[in-house]
């Protein structure tokens, strides 16, 4: 017999999930909005998502090259962060812009501080965030490129998103086509059908869970309820769906609010962490200066994630007072 | 009826069908059988007997070294050939008497009893103590401590732990299916001592013909019932077991016996009905021999004493070169680098793999999935812990409930960035555990 044999402390054996295969079910999940995009869009849409995918994984590469660490690239969080960038960016947007918020998402937010996993912030939404605050009219105008040959139906000259004529009372608001995604909007937030089908699929292969997206989604949907009773005299259907299904919401309460890394690991702490950001985006919609709140709540919320981590601990098997 | 279960656990592979299906074998040991002092939790045992003795099977050769302790017994008849240090399967090396099989088996008398009512409690709890039962699902505590809590008319529940939840392992099952008269005797012996228990046969659903099999036999047992579990690791935890069965919960401060339970493994229940009624101490143990690269893999019934290496060539020897070979099962199974070690009285298993899983997986960085939080059977935040203890955090990990880690392994067996959870976690809870010691 030989004497080489592996010895090591138990258990022996390991399930096949690893990061990189969870990692590419989000890019596939990601694949119905970002198509819609596209489709909705044109071919400027698709370069973005291109051009954000391949500046997140090289800024990571040479990286890793550069300070002699191990590649990580085959991870696929690179190109998860790129593809989420991107469907946060107007269709129209410049394509050097794009290009330095995948920079700063991978460069500043993930790997200075790290890498995977060690990130506070959600990456894909720091980086928006920085381009927001660096070249805000850029990244709020939603003026299709002239000669766009995308499918967008909604008038054209105010360029206003749905959301942004919900919070100004003008312009007209059909929450069907909200819904569907023939709206004006990032590449990726308008088709709210496009979203639903990839968490649909994330929640099936147990990528994700409801907890998150649910109470997310729930108590910004109270917190709207209750300031359309106090403010607009009445529940107002159709401002509730508007704001349910315009902006950025859904997109963030199920693909950006999820992200492992920046979610309070406990699972009372995931449900504290959901009622928070549902809270904290209504907020900021309602209240705030633009009609836009979802990626500041929800970098605004990571933040608050070690606290709310330190008061959710579990009660451990036995220690919760005996049950008899 | 519904499936009883706990929150949490695992799906792993459980590679039960390579040995379920063959009647289990008696083999005799070739070479020598050699007796650790050491089986059991708790003091280790005093040698009766000298180099150059005669012994006999059955025969006591070593003493319990304290309440907490068990005697030890010859398997074979023969001379003692020596009196040394041997290596264990956690790489150990523990005092052991050394038998040279005379291949006789002559056998010392044994003092059997018409029935266990003929004899009082008292008697019953000697007798198992004399017999040398330990537990025998693996952590090795004397089965007499655990039959005599504070008031035994406390005790409401008797649970025979028939999950058997570790993959590969095949041996509880075969012997309640070849033998399930034993285990029904068992658990009568261990109800005679608790008035007010009820006693439940707790068997994991994969093994339908068992639970079946069971349900017909103890029909006209009043005492007894058969409750089916959902097959999931670790059913058979001792606290997930209660949890499944009872409701109850339990923590590293209480013994099941604080819930009102005693838990005994199948195994353990027919060698107290052995020792108690027939008077014979515990000599054999039915070891389940499998894996992909052992050429025929089987159940056996074998001598303790009996040296690993010799189990492998009765299995047909390795149809492929192994990688890892694991004392017991996958999940909390020692690592071997060698083969000559003795089976003692809680060995079960000798899995032969060709594939190391975990020197195959690379460790990556936590992507705080939470997948360690939801399978964690104690409830605990295995991530968080891990960091604790690879920073020595004495103060965070016991303010994080590590203390209450059962060392599943499920969190390492989940983790996607096949981080070594279960183990970093494992050693804390040691050193924290000495450095109690050390400042009581």
């Amino acid at each position: 017999m030989s004497d080489l044999m592996n010895v090591s402390s138990s258990p022996h054996v390991r399930s096949k999930v690893n990061t990189s295969n969870l990692m590419l079910m989000v890019v596939i999940a990601l694949l119905p909005a970002s198509l819609f995009g596209v489709y909705n869009f044109g071919i400027h849409a698709l370069l973005v998502i291109l051009v954000c995918v391949a500046a997140c994984v090289l800024t990571e590469f040479l990286y890793n090259k550069g300070m002699k660490k191990d590649q990580t690239i085959g991870d696929y969080s690179a190109v998860v962060t790129g593809i989420l960038l991107a469907l946060n960016m107007p269709p129209a947007i410049p394509l050097w812009i794009p290009v330095l918020g995948s920079v700063f998402a991978i460069l500043v937010v993930k790997q200075l501080f790290g890498g995977l996993g060690q990130n506070f912030m959600n990456p894909a939404l720091a980086g928006r965030c920085f381009l927001m605050i660096s070249f805000t009219g850029k990244m709020t105008d939603f003026t299709l490129p002239s000669g766009g040959f995308g499918n967008v139906v909604v008038d054209a000259v105010t360029a206003a998103t749905p959301l942004a004529n919900v919070k100004s009372g003008e312009g007209t608001v059909d929450v069907m086509s909200m819904f569907v995604g023939n709206i004006q909007g990032t590449i990726g937030e308008t088709s709210v059908i496009a979203i639903l089908i990839g968490a649909a699929f994330l929640l099936f292969m147990k990528v994700i869970d409801l907890r998150i997206p649910l109470t997310y989604i729930g108590s910004f949907t109270v917190f709207i309820a209750i300031y359309s009773m106090a403010a607009r005299g009445g529940l107002d259907m159709n401002f509730i769906a508007a704001h349910l299904c315009g902006g950025g919401l859904m997109l963030g309460a199920w693909f950006m609010a999820t992200d492992y890394v920046t979610t309070p690991i406990t699972k009372n702490g995931q449900l504290v962490y959901g009622c928070l950001l549902g809270i904290v985006t209504a907020v900021f919609r309602l209240f705030g200066g633009s009609a836009e709140g979802v990626s500041y709540a929800i970098i605004f919320c990571n933040l608050l994630i070690p606290l709310i981590e330190r008061v959710t601990i579990p009660t451990a098997l036995g220690k919760g007072g005996q049950k008899s | 009826m519904g499936l009883l279960t706990f929150k949490g656990g695992v799906h792993p592979y459980d590679g039960k069908e390579l040995s379920k299906d063959k009647p289990i074998k008696s083999v005799s040991p070739k070479g020598d059988l050699v007796y650790l002092l050491s089986q059991h939790i708790g003091a280790p045992a005093k040698p009766l007997v000298a180099k150059g003795d005669r012994v006999l099977a059955g025969q006591k050769i070593a003493e319990p070294g304290g309440f907490v302790s068990s005697p030890v017994h010859a398997s074979v008849s023969g001379t003692v050939k020596a009196i040394e240090p041997h290596l264990t399967v956690t790489g150990a090396m523990v005092p052991a008497i050394v038998v040279e099989n005379d291949q006789k088996y002559e056998e010392v008398e044994f003092s059997s009893v018409e029935k266990v009512e003929d004899l009082t409690k008292e008697e019953v709890i000697k007798r198992i103590q004399e017999g040398g039962v330990v537990g025998m699902g693996g952590a090795g505590f004397p089965t007499h401590v655990k039959l005599s809590p504070k008031d035994p008319d406390k005790i409401e529940y008797v649970l025979i732990n028939g999950a058997e939840c570790e993959p590969y392992i095949t041996s509880d099952y075969k012997r309640m299916m070849e033998e399930p008269q034993l285990v029904i005797e068992g658990l009568k012996t261990i109800l005679y001592l608790f008035d007010n228990a009820k006693g439940y046969i707790c068997i994991e659903d994969n093994k339908p013909d068992c639970i079946k099999k069971m349900e017909d036999l103890v029909k006209s047992e009043p005492r007894i019932e058969v409750k089916a579990l959902q097959t999931k690791y670790p059913q058979g935890a001792e606290r997930s077991l209660i949890y499944a069965t009872t409701g109850r919960e339990v923590n590293s401060g209480m013994l099941p016996a604080d819930a009102g339970c005693v838990v005994d493994n199948v195994e353990t229940a027919v060698a107290a009905y052995r020792a108690v009624v027939l008077g014979r101490p515990l000599m054999h143990k039915i070891i389940t021999v499998t894996g992909d690269a052992i050429a025929d893999p089987q159940n056996f019934a074998v001598c303790t004493g009996t040296i690993y290496e010799e189990l492998v060539e009765e299995a047909g020897g390795f149809k492929q070169q192994p990688e890892k070979i694991i004392s017991g099962g996958p999940m909390m199974g020692q690592g071997l680098f060698s083969m000559q070690v003795p089976v003692t009285k809680s060995s079960s298993a000798l899995l032969c793999l060709t594939k190391d899983e975990v020197s195959a997986n690379k460790e990556t960085a936590c992507i705080n999935c939470g997948r360690c939080v939801s399978v964690c059977p104690a409830r605990l935040v295995p991530s968080r812990l891990a960091t604790f203890a690879d920073h020595q955090n004495e103060e965070a990990f016991v303010k994080w409930e590590g203390m209450e880690c059962v060392a599943c392994g499920c969190c390492s067996f989940t983790c996607p960035a096949k981080r070594h959870l279960t183990q970093s976690i494992k050693s804390m809870r040691a050193m924290v555990l000495n450095n109690r010691k050390k400042n009581a």
